[in-house]
Order: C-alpha cells, then structure tokens, then sequence
C-alpha cells in the first residue's frame, strides 16, 4: 500500500512538472497557458493544435515564427521625407503650430491603430508581445516626440530586433531619432553634456538601480555627445565636432570611449543580462522572479551573445512557467484585453482605431507610454477607474439585449467616450483637449475632436459579437458541454463570481457573466 | 441658532473666522475633532483643485507695482488699474473678483513662489512630481495621499479614501492600496458601477487586488447619492459641474478624506490673455460656489481646499501673446479655518535663470507637509520622506 501511494504521488508529480512530461503532449489547459502568456487571448482552434504538441516542440514553434516586420501596411506617410521642423518657439504662428499639432495627432492616431490592427491579424502574436515589452522598456513617447514617422521607424526597429540580439537591438533603440529625441541626447554636446540618456540607459535599460555611480553618468554622457539628428532627414547623426573625445572611466574601465563603446562596456557586465532576464521573467512567468533561476537562465542568455530566443526558451521551458500555482496570477495589460477579447472572440473589427482609444482609457495608450520608466504594468492596471473602463468595455461587447433606450446610452457613452477621447490626447495637446469639455463658442477643432470621439463611439458600437452563435461553435455535443469549453477558453481560474456551466443557462448571459468575471482581468 | 445656520449667517456676513473671533474658532475646532475619527483628523476634508496645463501664476497674483513685470509683459500685463489689490504690490486677476470676499473674510491664503529645487519643464514629469512629491530626479509611484493614506489609514466607514472627479488619472491618489475613486458624474457611477462584482479573498495576490477594487466601488456606490439636495447655485460648465459633483460627494454622511477636481486649458501658449481670464473665473466662481454648499451642509470649517498645477510659466510673454512653461508659481489655500494672507515671497523678476525662470520661494511639498501636519495631524516626515515646515496658513 505505501509503495503504490508513494509510485502515485510520483506519477502525480510527474503529470504537474518535470522533465517527464516533457515528451508528452500538453493537452488543452498547458496549451492554453502557453498562448495566453506569448500572445494575446487564442482562439479555441490555435489551443487544440498546440494541445497535441510537447511543451519543447510549441515553444520551438512559437520562437520560430516569429517576424521581423509587420503584416500590415503602415500610414502612407512613415516614408515622408520633408524635413521634421518643430514650429519654432516664439516665432511660429498660432496657425502653424495649430496646424502642426493637428498633424502630429492625426499621425498618432494612425500610428496606434496601424498597431493594434497588426495586433489583430499578426500571424505571430509573440512578435508584437515582444515589440510591445521593448516598447515599453527603451521608452519614448509621442508626447514629446511628436513625429509620427520617428516613432514609427523606433518601433520597427524594435520589431526587427524583438527576437534577435539584445545586444544589437541595445545599440539600435539608442540610437533611434525618437530616443535621442525623448532622452535629449540630441542636445548634448561636449562640454554639456546631458545626463538624460547616460542615466536612464543604465538605470532602466540594462544594469537597473543601484549597479553604477553618479560619476558613471557623468563619464558615459560625455561618451554619448555627438549622437545627433540630421535635420534635413530626421536621420542619425554622428556630428565629430560636438563629441567629447577625451578619456572616460565607466563601470571602471577607462579609453576614449564613444557612446557604442559605453554600450559594450555595460552590455560585457552580468548584471545587464540577469537585470533583463527578470524583467522578461515579470512579463512571461510570474511578479516574483526566482533569484536562482533567473542567474541560470541569463548565464545562458549571455553566453549565446544576448539571444532574445534563448532568454526566452530558457523562460517558457522553466518549471515556474507551468506551475500551477503561477497560472492566472499576472493581470493582463490594456492592449492584452482588448486585442486578446476580440481575438478570442474571433471578432474581426472594420477599424482598429475604437479599439486603441479603448485602451487608452483603460491606461495603455500606445506610443504614449506615462514616462521613460514605461507603464508600471501589474495590478497598478486595476484601479476603479481602469475596472470599470475594462468592464464596461467587455459589457457592451457581450451584450445584444436589453441594450439601455438610445438617449441613455448617448449619454453614458458621451461622457465615457469624451474622457477616453482626453486621456487619449497627451495632456501637451490643447486644442482637442478644450473640445471634448466644450467650453465658449465651438469652433473647427472643436468639432473635430467631437467627430472624432463620435466615430470612435460608433466603431465600438458597430463590433459584431453573436455570443449565442459563438458558444454554438464551442465543442462538445451538449449545451452544458459547450459553455464549459466557452468557460475553459475564457478564463485562467474557476470563475469568482460568474456561473459555472449547467445546462438551462441562457448563453448569452453566460458569456456575458464570464467576461465580466473578475478572473477574466488575469492570464 | 445651531452651529450650522451659525456659520452660514457669519459666513454671510463676512463673520467668519476674523471677525467671529479665536473662541467661535476654538470652537468649531473642538467640534470638529470630537466628530473626527481616531488617528489623522480625516474629518477634515482636503480639496484639490488641479489647474492642469501650469496656470500663469504672475497674472493671478499680479506685482502691479514692479516696473520688471510691465517690462517683460508689454502685451499681456494686467494694467494697474485692474488688479483687485491684497496690498500695496499685489493684486488679484480682475477676473478672480468672486474671490474677494473669501479674502475679506480672512479665509484665503495666496501662497507665492511656490516650486521646488531642479524644476523639469515637461507637463507629465512635473505633474507627477507634485502629485507624488518626489524630488525632481526621483520617480515615485505612489501619490502622495495614497502614501498618507497608508501610514494613516482612512476609516474603513468612510465611503472612499479620495474620490477624483472628472479625470481618469489618479494623481496624488495613485497606486498603492487606497480607496480611490474615480467619477465623472455621480450618476453615471452609479450605473457603470453595477457591473463591479466584489467577491471572496482571491486565490492569488493579483486577484485579491482586482476583487478589493470590486469591493472599494461597491461600497462608494453603496454611499453615494446622486442628488444631494443644495440649494447653491452651481455655475454652467464643466467646471461648475465638476464642483457640485465634489459637493455631492462631500454631502455623502459617511466621508471621504480627500476630493480632486481638475480645470484644464491653464497651457496658455497663445492668446493668453482672454484664455486665461475666462478660466480664472470659473476657478473663482467654483470656489465660490464650493464655499456656499460646504457652509450650507456645515463642512466649510472642516474643509480646506488648495489649488496646484505641473509649473508656473515663464515671466517673459512669448511673441504669441502667450507664456511658454515656467517653474514657481501662485497657488491657493482656502477654506473656514485658513489664516488669509499672502504667503511666501513674489518672484524676483529681475533676477532670472538662465532659460528665463524665478526662483522658487516655498517648496510645494511645504504645503503638503501642512495639511498632512497641520489638517490631518500626522506626520509629514513619513509621508514626503524628508522634513518641510509647514506654513501657518494653518494654525
């Protein structure tokens, strides 16, 4: 009897971890696991097919298909190649600057919707998962920017290198004209040099706090002058005559580094490599990293020359990735709610635009991150009004009855779509700002932004979602089986307050209650 | 006469505090602490008004009689003539007059050069360094209130720890595990929070977080009104509605500890002049109408409300009839136990930084230390994570 419990415990603990399982095909649930934490929400097709597969050989799928550029073509005008002039200070007019600021709105409103809908149809959800978690790491934002074409061009480079070197993509993000815009390295020459870059490339980009000194800064700062703008094409720029080229001493080792040798000198340090193994453990596995794993993991990382893949094999393959205790404990983005809803749902939505303001209320406005140190991300996404902006969202999505009279609703989404539509715009931007708290006589960009916030309205409006059609496609060959694979697919943990499936449940009502479910917020 | 209609028909009078003398004060102070809960005095109600977009501070409280300020302003100056005069140098934006006898009343402070060490000229960075009271290098993620309200807990009775009206960004009140609100209208609450579903302890630290959410809207709804019935007269507007949705919330029995409105458009490039004058007077007309609904449901006296925004702008007026962004600034104390006055030291315009900016006078986090100090009675030093002296517009 002890022999059989022991040989059962063993057989149990070999089902849940270990290197035993790892020939065996995943089944549904690891599956699902699997493409929620890479991607955003799949479908019930896409969990079957990685269902069969062991967890090495999904992986290996998943890390091999990815991309290097997106499906989706971008706003016409990233390839524009007039000169990028801000309006200057105290001599433009009032109209110029207007018509400047309109323009670098509209261009940001493109640019986030180009994104999500890349979202939408990517054929490798983890490339844009990983564009998103760069993004959100070598921060700049449009706020200061302003140039549509500049961010652009940063976040196909951070595509381009999202699943290659960390090292290559290091050198590439830094010298991207939006950062040397964001962190002021454009305006850093020898003899003031500015700091910006210097300290934020080692705090947040690569060593974190605490691993280098004041005077650190101070050397590598000098290093990084030169790095400029051509202002005829907005290009970099490396301009001799403003480089500091005397002897530095970073991270203690001296020469007459420029800024790519003050890049190496912080990329040849441990520290760098374990710094960006965390964070990539906080956005794939779980909010603690574990100390010991996460030394062995960005060993290997390092010792393959900063492979973004290998760090992220190393992630998926580990038995913390499928603890169980691990599943349903991170709390999904924004942008991973709604792209992920729409996907999971299998709505294919006419504009994407709706869906990128609808994030932006709910605090992720793409393009726009808060400051250089990025969206904080975790349960600071859930505050009240983030939950009810989310829930309200999932609310009208899943609802196709007892919809409130039109003058209501008018109302509600007036005055949610006006505050989505200012939190949207950057607090810099005045003039739709005044619009949606219309205030005095109206004028042309008044009514602009009202346009604006009522097409966003109608394209939200406008989502087809056929809960009962879509529990019908669900498998299984009774009603109750259908809402449990629905619920399955849905949801990391058992519903908190939802219904569990039974047979007489309305469908509709079913669907409705899952996504309003507490749970739903988390993968 | 109750206590009430007391200070209503002193407030009417222009009684208030000055005049009704030290023990109707004592008084109503004595009262107020009996009613207030143990630990920090969070009977007492902290307002803030956001001016976003960084008010001109020099034409609020304008140095009518120094020639620097005619000199640097040849277009956008408020003429002499036109100031309603605290002193024999400053004076308020004409269009501030509703303000004047809140003045008269010895119960609004003018705090002047208002900023703090290394000011960063971004509105989202110096934003968040007042709502978070960092230092200018230094990024914090918690609001400075969610901080106070963590090292003092708000009673668990009260219907939220702050409530913000009419922005979706939680400011001071951001992060953390405090019971923040978020509303643009009471009504609409109400309806949007039926869909918040508070449950049992969550099986894991994230879960546990979104069901105290759930809970924190639950229980605000549960305790908000829509209709509070105020006979004050609210003026048209955003920001009028903003302030009676403040009231309205205010009036709720069971208390919040902090409330925050916002006014934007302050971000006066160009055309400041008519810009910025209309906006001044929705600001004086708001806090007007705030001070007659909080005396009508008797809370003036337990209520101090403070005006803040990311910077102050530049002396020197642009070529666009307008200020581009600037460091210190004039802000606003009011409220029925405010000791009135002019605080601090206006800005020496003849002495400028480098990029045109004054120096600043008074740290803000010189105002925060009052009201954690002084309003709530804790202790600042936990809270700013430093030692800032308060200001004795607070006894």
């Amino acid at each position: 009897m002890p022999t059989r419990f022991l040989a059962a415990v063993a057989a149990a603990l070999a089902l849940v971890a270990g290197p035993a399982i790892a020939s065996q095909p995943m089944g549904f649930d690891e599956a699902r696991h699997l493409l929620v934490r890479t991607g955003f929400g799949p479908t019930d097709a896409e969990v079957r097919q990685f269902a069969g597969m062991t967890r090495e050989r999904a992986v290996a799928q998943l890390l091999r298909d990815v991309r290097t550029a997106a499906v989706t073509a971008p706003p016409v005008w990233v390839s524009d190649s007039a000169p990028p002039r801000y309006p200057r200070s105290g001599t433009a007019t009032e109209e110029e600057r207007k018509a400047f600021t309109r323009q670098w709105i509209r261009e940001g409103l493109e640019l986030r919707a180009w994104w999500v809908q890349e979202m939408l149809s990517t054929p490798s959800p983890l490339t844009e998962r990983m564009t998103l978690f760069w993004h959100n790491h070598f921060v700049s934002g449009q706020q200061k920017v302003r140039f549509g074409r500049l961010m652009y061009a940063q976040n196909a480079t951070l595509r381009a290198n999202a699943l290659g070197s960390f090292a290559t993509l290091l050198h590439a993000a830094s010298k991207e004209p939006a950062m040397l815009i964001y962190l002021d390295v454009a305006q850093s020459r020898k003899g003031q040099p500015n700091e910006n870059f210097a300290r934020e490339v080692m705090e947040l980009f690569t060593l974190g706090e605490g691993q280098y000194t004041e005077q650190d800064i101070k050397e590598a700062a000098r290093a990084f002058t030169g790095w400029s703008l051509d202002r005829d094409t907005g290009q970099y720029l490396f301009r001799p005559g403003i480089h500091d080229t005397g002897v530095k001493t970073v991270l203690g080792r001296s020469g007459r580094f420029d800024g790519d040798a003050v890049l190496d000198v912080i990329l040849a340090k441990p520290q760098t490599s374990e710094y960006i193994t965390a964070k990539l453990w906080r956005e794939f596995v779980s909010a603690d990293p574990d100390p010991r794993e996460v030394k062995r993991i960005a060993q290997v990382f390092r010792d393959q020359d900063y492979d973004v893949k290998a760090a992220l094999r190393g992630l998926l393959l580990s038995d913390a990735f499928w603890a169980p205790d691990n599943r349903g404990t991170l709390v999904k983005s924004p942008v991973e709610l709604v792209v992920g809803t729409l996907r999971q749902l299998e709505v294919a939505p006419g504009a994407a635009l709706p869906f990128a303001v609808a994030s932006a209320g709910m605090g992720q406005s793409l393009f726009a991150p808060p400051n250089v140190k990025g969206w904080p991300g975790g349960e600071t996404w859930i505050n009240s009004n983030t939950l009810l902006a989310r829930k309200q969202f999932l609310d009208r999505l899943a609802r196709t009855d007892d919809a409130p009279p039109p003058t209501a609703m008018t109302a509600m989404t007036d005055a949610q779509g006006s505050r989505t539509a200012s939190e949207f715009m950057p607090a810099q931007q005045r003039v739709p700002k005044a619009a949606v708290a219309p205030q005095g006589a109206p004028d042309e960009d008044k009514m602009r932004a009202q346009r604006f916030v009522q097409q966003v309205d109608r394209g939200l409006r406008n989502v087809q979602f056929d809960a009962a059609q879509w529990v019908a496609r669900r498998p299984g060959t009774t009603p109750e089986a259908k809402l449990r694979a629905a619920q399955a697919l849905l949801l990391p943990l058992a519903p908190v307050t939802a219904d569990r499936p039974h047979g007489d449940i309305d469908a509709v009502a079913f669907v409705r209650a899952t996504l309003l479910d507490p749970a739903y917020q988390l993968k | 006469m109750d206590r009430r209609a007391f200070l209503r028909s002193a407030g009417a009078l222009g009684l208030a505090r000055a005049a009704a003398g030290p023990l109707a004060v004592f008084g109503a102070a004595q009262v107020a602490v009996a009613a207030a809960p143990a630990g920090a005095h969070y009977g007492k109600l902290l307002v803030l008004v956001e001016l976003k977009g960084g008010n001109d501070g020099l034409n609020t409280l304008v140095p009518y009689t120094d020639p620097a300020y005619y000199t640097l302003r040849p277009k956008i100056a408020i003429a002499r003539d036109q100031v309603i005069a605290l002193s024999d140098r400053a004076g308020l934006h004409p269009a501030l007059a509703p303000l004047n006898a809140i003045w008269k009343d010895g119960q609004l402070a003018v705090l002047q050069g208002i900023g703090y060490p290394e000011p960063n000229l971004s509105h989202f960075r110096s934003i968040e360094i007042w709502d978070t009271a960092s230092k200018s290098e230094e990024y914090l993620q918690d609001g400075w209130l969610t901080r106070a309200f963590a090292t003092q807990p708000v009673p668990r009775s009260f219907a939220a720890d702050g409530v913000i009206v009419g922005s979706s960004d939680l400011g001071p009140l951001a992060g953390g595990g405090t019971r923040a609100i978020a509303l643009a209208d009471t009504e609409q609450f109400l309806r949007r929070a039926k869909l918040a579903q508070p449950g049992a302890a969550g099986r894991n630290k994230a879960l546990t977080h979104i069901l105290k959410v759930e809970s924190d809207i639950v229980q605000a709804a549960s305790h908000l009104e829509a209709k509070a019935a105020l006979e004050t007269e609210f003026p048209a507007g955003g920001f009028g509605n903003a302030i009676k949705t403040a009231c309205q919330i205010i009036a709720n029995p069971s208390g919040v500890a902090a409330v925050r409105v916002t006014l934007s458009g302050f971000d006066t490039h160009a055309n400041q002049p008519g810009t910025q004058a209309r906006l001044l007077a929705e600001v004086a007309n708001g806090l007007s109408a705030l001070r007659s609904a909080l005396n009508e449901l008797g809370k003036w006296d337990d209520t101090l409300v403070l005006t803040y925004a990311e910077f102050g702008r530049r002396p020197k007026e642009n070529q666009n009839s307008g200020t581009d962004h600037g460091t210190a600034n004039v802000h606003f104390a009011l409220g029925g136990r405010v000791a009135g006055g002019l605080y601090g030291a206006a800005p020496d315009l003849t002495r400028l930084s480098g990029d045109g900016n004054p120096a600043y006078a008074l740290d803000f986090r010189g105002v925060y230390a009052t009201v954690l100090d002084r309003w709530w009675g804790m202790n600042s030093r936990d809270v700013l994570g430093g030692r800032f002296a308060p200001m004795p517009f607070i006894a």
